[in-house]
């Protein structure tokens, strides 16, 4: 598909032929692209505009989710959470997650997607669609799955272990603080590297054949062909894996839920379900709704100021390389 | 996906590729996705045992005496007819009006140049950068103040809102480049707008249309948050994975009961990606793409 080319090269060529009014049914009218838009501008509206809006404005009030807010505090929330030891553990749980998804899912999927897109791999489109299953199956399904799989009471991977001889006592996964983290990344490379999978394999599909070709006849073997070929000209779909990766794993929020709600103690606890906790779940105290808003705030800003840190960071490097 | 003729390249790898070098690859793949697959077999060959099997022989795939008691007890006791029929009632009815919504706006978009539309998309086009991952609250207290809380069609609007952004561009690209002459033909027939949109041009969108219909499916059956946080006070309005979550606080030690109710929560999302994941891989790649 042409997309972006084809939205672009739109204004004028497509017109249809101006005719007489005959009403708003006319397909030449004006009245009618308003009214087959304004679905979809009511659905922003409601549900993207005005919930990013809001966020910031229920940040600064004092706010039980009852009636609208009244009790202005300011900045208040903001500075509460920047004090909160509680919401640093999950801001760095979170980026742990990311990083997980970025150093080992990301690559590990480049490395699939390569070995599956070889023309010469028989049954290549059988392998591709069974390692993609686990993205289809519902989240909160597959955490519950995982925590039976992995209980240190008779689940089957202790099982395993003992009858091979790999451990002497079953291994707490989920239970023990020092494990938690891990698992849970584990799990989470496991049910999403299918997605990045698939990108890369669209990005590897779009590399005329001709080039590899060009580069065998010249006597590069299969890696130089890697890293010479490939890789460079998989730079634009890179890019835009890593941003959908960081948005997908700075909101990771089913799996940790059911599988370990933020446990044990918060060893797992990430801002999603620090967030989901504070204004929701209400056993021990009043929902903060505007507290919970300042975070999601906060913590959005923080990652924009890391992410643009990078960026400009990785770019004043490749400068200066390209200098030397 | 179409995939690049490499023309002769290919009868010159496959000379170059040692015979013994590919086996090892098959065998090398081919373990690996045991244990990629291993928690699907699992699953099912459990739904089917019966529970005392479960620490008897713990590690055989299938059961000796199989059993549909699991399921009887998911499907009546933990309330999985319930949850089944609201997740499909979700499902569809979301489906649905995100095809309507983003077909409409991307016929509007992609075939006119009307005042506005230059705004309309660059806003959409800004929004997809904005941060805003963590709106769940805003939403809540919309639905709330609509008096949805606690009821399908709460559930139902704000799964609609949570996206539609990249499904318009796509039926927007996609009527974009479509002939002129196709419409021009239509209108001189004199038809009106409604008879060319849904005999004309809709019918000629199957291939977005289908693309989007199953993105959007297999999102809204697989999920969570939204469902939950709408449905924290009425356990009758549960969709599947806020069940599967809720039986597990129940009767966690129930394994063989929640692997049955993970086998109907998977089976449906599992057989419509298969029959249709010609029309997922092409909608994913066009969404990278756009």
């Amino acid at each position: 598909m042409r997309i972006g080319t084809a939205v672009h090269r739109l204004e004028g060529s497509q017109l249809a032929p101006r005719r007489a009014r005959r009403g708003w049914l006319d397909p030449g009218g004006d009245v009618w692209p308003y009214l087959f838009v304004a679905p979809m501008v009511l659905l922003f509206l409601g549900f993207k505009l005005w919930p990013t809006l809001a966020t910031w404005y229920f940040a600064l009030f004092d706010w039980n989710g009852i009636g609208w807010p009244s009790e202005f505090v300011g900045l208040d929330n903001f500075l509460q959470v920047a004090r909160a030891p509680l919401f640093w553990d999950a801001f760095r749980n979170t980026w742990l997650y990311t990083a997980g998804m970025l150093v080992v899912q990301v690559p590990l999927a480049l490395m699939l997607a390569v070995v599956l897109n070889r023309p010469t791999l028989r049954g290549r489109v059988i392998y591709r669609t069974l390692f993609f299953l686990p993205v289809v199956a519902t989240t909160a399904v597959i955490g519950v799955v995982m925590v039976i799989l992995l209980s240190p009471a008779g689940g089957p991977v202790n099982n395993l272990l003992l009858e091979s001889g790999l451990v002497r006592r079953p291994v707490n996964f989920l239970g023990a603080a020092s494990l938690a983290l891990p698992t849970v990344v584990a799990i989470g490379i496991w049910k999403g590297l299918g997605t990045v999978m698939i990108y890369w394999l669209a990005g590897l599909q779009s590399v005329p054949g001709e080039l590899y070709d060009a580069a065998r006849i010249d006597g590069a073997n299969s890696a130089q062909v890697l890293r010479f070929v490939t890789l460079p000209l998989l730079r634009p779909v890179a890019l835009t894996i890593i941003a959908l990766t960081l948005v997908w794993s700075l909101n990771v929020f089913e799996l940790v839920q059911v599988m370990t709600s933020g446990g044990p103690g918060n060893a797992t606890d990430v801002i999603a379900t620090y967030i989901y906790r504070v204004a929701f779940t209400v056993e021990d105290t009043v929902p903060r709704m505007g507290y919970a808003s300042a975070a999601g705030v906060f913590f959005g800003l923080t990652n924009l100021v890391i992410v643009l840190v990078q960026f400009l960071s990785v770019r004043a490097a490749g400068r200066s390389r390209r200098g030397l | 996906m179409t995939f690049p003729s490499v023309g002769l390249s290919v009868h010159r790898l496959r000379r170059l590729a040692p015979r013994p070098s590919r086996t090892a690859l098959h065998l090398f793949l081919i373990a690996a996705l045991v244990a990629w697959l291993y928690p699907f077999v699992w699953i099912f060959g459990t739904s089917f045992k019966p529970q005392e099997e479960v620490f008897s022989r713990p590690l055989a795939l299938l059961p000796a005496a199989p059993t549909l008691e699991n399921f009887i007890r998911a499907w009546d006791k933990a309330n999985f007819s319930t949850y089944f029929l609201n997740t499909v009632i979700v499902t569809v009815a979301t489906t649905l009006i995100v095809l309507a919504v983003t077909a409409l706006a991307g016929f509007a978009l992609g075939r006119r140049a009307f005042r506005g539309r230059a705004a309309v998309m660059s806003i959409l086009g800004a929004s997809i950068f904005l941060p805003q991952g963590y709106t769940i609250i805003p939403v809540y207290d919309l639905i709330n103040r609509l008096g949805l809380n606690n009821t399908l069609v709460g559930v139902v609007l704000a799964s609609a809102g949570a996206g539609f952004i990249i499904y318009t561009f796509m039926f927007t690209a996609y009527f974009a480049g479509l002939p002129r002459e196709i419409e021009e033909a239509a209108v001189v027939d004199g038809v009106n707008i409604f008879q060319l949109f849904f005999q004309v041009m809709l019918p000629l969108a199957r291939p977005v249309l289908a693309s989007v219909a199953i993105l959007e499916f297999l999102q809204i059956w697989n999920s969570f948050l939204i469902p939950l946080t709408l449905t924290l006070a009425a356990p009758e309005k549960r969709v599947l994975g806020v069940g599967m979550y809720a039986f597990f606080g129940q009767s966690g030690l129930d394994w063989t009961g929640l692997a049955a109710a993970a086998t109907i929560s998977l089976v449906p999302v599992v057989l419509v990606f298969l029959s249709l994941q010609r029309y997922f891989v092409e909608g994913v790649a066009g969404a990278v793409k756009s």
